[in-house]
């Protein structure tokens, strides 16, 4: 059965992970409370970005404190149109030794939307370069579907704007979603809290994507725990199949025996 | 600055020199040696192995890149 299989653990492109949960490394207050947020979440995927190197103050060498231990995922963040995505992706690949990217194409810097027609031009130009490319898309199953068809080897829908911590805005459109597509679905944006994370994972959705949520709490390496368990609990939950809702009660405790006065 | 010829190196433009992308590297004070630097050269990457090979030209745009924090 599919859901026991999916239990095991996250499947992209023919690669397998214990944990469900992607985490970025943008942020946290100080770069000890992001390596201790990370270790605490669990994940073993974690985004960085490709930027100018500073001619002044040189780099700051996250490369080597984390390419060892974690699985990087280079993302396109700030990138308006597919030609910048693309050389972007090139440079990651080049800098990391990584095909993956996260592909992000984003329309205006107020909403931070995807660009949908340069995003699926990114997409599809990638893909052709031998990329394997996790496209940071709209909740919109068509957007999603195409995606798919060009060879993407997930789909990572936003559940509400990036750093919003709106949560799950349009569950019915993630589930139209996971059952549109076969590759696996990743809620990327918009998660606030666990329950959010509980809650993606209670509608299906394969893994999430986040950064703010845990960077920005109080307690960043506590929330980062929160959303391991949050998103374990949720997953389990999906698995072990929810009664349904009904309007009215039903007795827990038997009726059969119960004295009569 | 004097007419002489010029290139961009991160967006600034710079009086060109004869000089390759390996020499640009290190003036620059990228430690070379670090992972996670990449460059490209209008708007095509030069793979590393290639940076003491490829001289920068007049009027080239390089561009010096490293991983960095991100969501």
């Amino acid at each position: 059965m599919d859901a026991k299989v999916a239990h095991k653990g996250l499947t992209i492109a023919g690669k397998s992970f214990g944990s469900r949960l992607m985490i970025g490394t943008s942020r946290y207050p100080n770069q000890q409370v992001m390596m201790d947020a990370i270790e605490a979440s669990g994940a073993e995927i974690v985004t960085v970005a490709v930027r100018r190197v500073s001619l002044e103050s040189g780099g700051e060498g996250l490369f080597d404190l984390l390419g060892d231990r974690f699985h990087l995922l280079p993302n396109t963040a700030g990138c308006y149109t597919a030609r910048d995505a693309v050389l972007t992706a090139e440079l990651a690949r080049e800098a990391l030794g990584t095909d993956w990217v996260k592909l992000e194409v984003i329309g205006d810097d107020e909403t931070l939307f995807p660009d949908v027609e340069q995003l699926l031009r990114g997409a599809e130009e990638l893909v052709k370069k031998g990329f394997i490319v996790l496209p940071y898309c709209n909740d919109d199953p068509i957007t999603c579907r195409k995606l798919e068809d060009m060879g993407c080897a997930a789909v990572m829908p936003l559940a509400a704007p990036i750093g919003s911590g709106m949560g799950i805005r349009n569950p019915y459109n993630l589930r139209i979603i996971r059952e549109q597509v076969s590759v696996p679905v990743i809620v990327d944006a918009g998660v606030g809290t666990a329950s959010d994370a509980a809650v993606a994972m209670e509608l299906g959705m394969d893994g999430i994507l986040l950064n703010t949520a845990v960077a920005g709490a109080r307690d960043p390496v506590g929330m980062a725990r929160a959303m391991r368990l949050g998103i374990e609990a949720g997953r389990l939950a999906f698995e072990s199949g929810r009664i349904p809702r009904k309007l009215y009660a039903t007795a827990s405790t038997p009726i059969e025996g119960a004295i009569e006065l | 600055m004097t007419g002489g010829p010029t290139f961009s190196l991160n967006g600034e433009r710079r009086p060109w020199s004869d000089i390759t992308v390996g020499a640009l590297l290190s003036d620059a004070g990228v430690d070379v040696a670090r992972g996670g630097v990449a460059v490209a050269r209008n708007g095509e990457v030069v793979p590393r192995p290639s940076w003491d090979q490829t001289a920068v030209q007049p009027d080239d745009r390089i561009e010096i890149v490293h991983i960095v924090r991100g969501g």
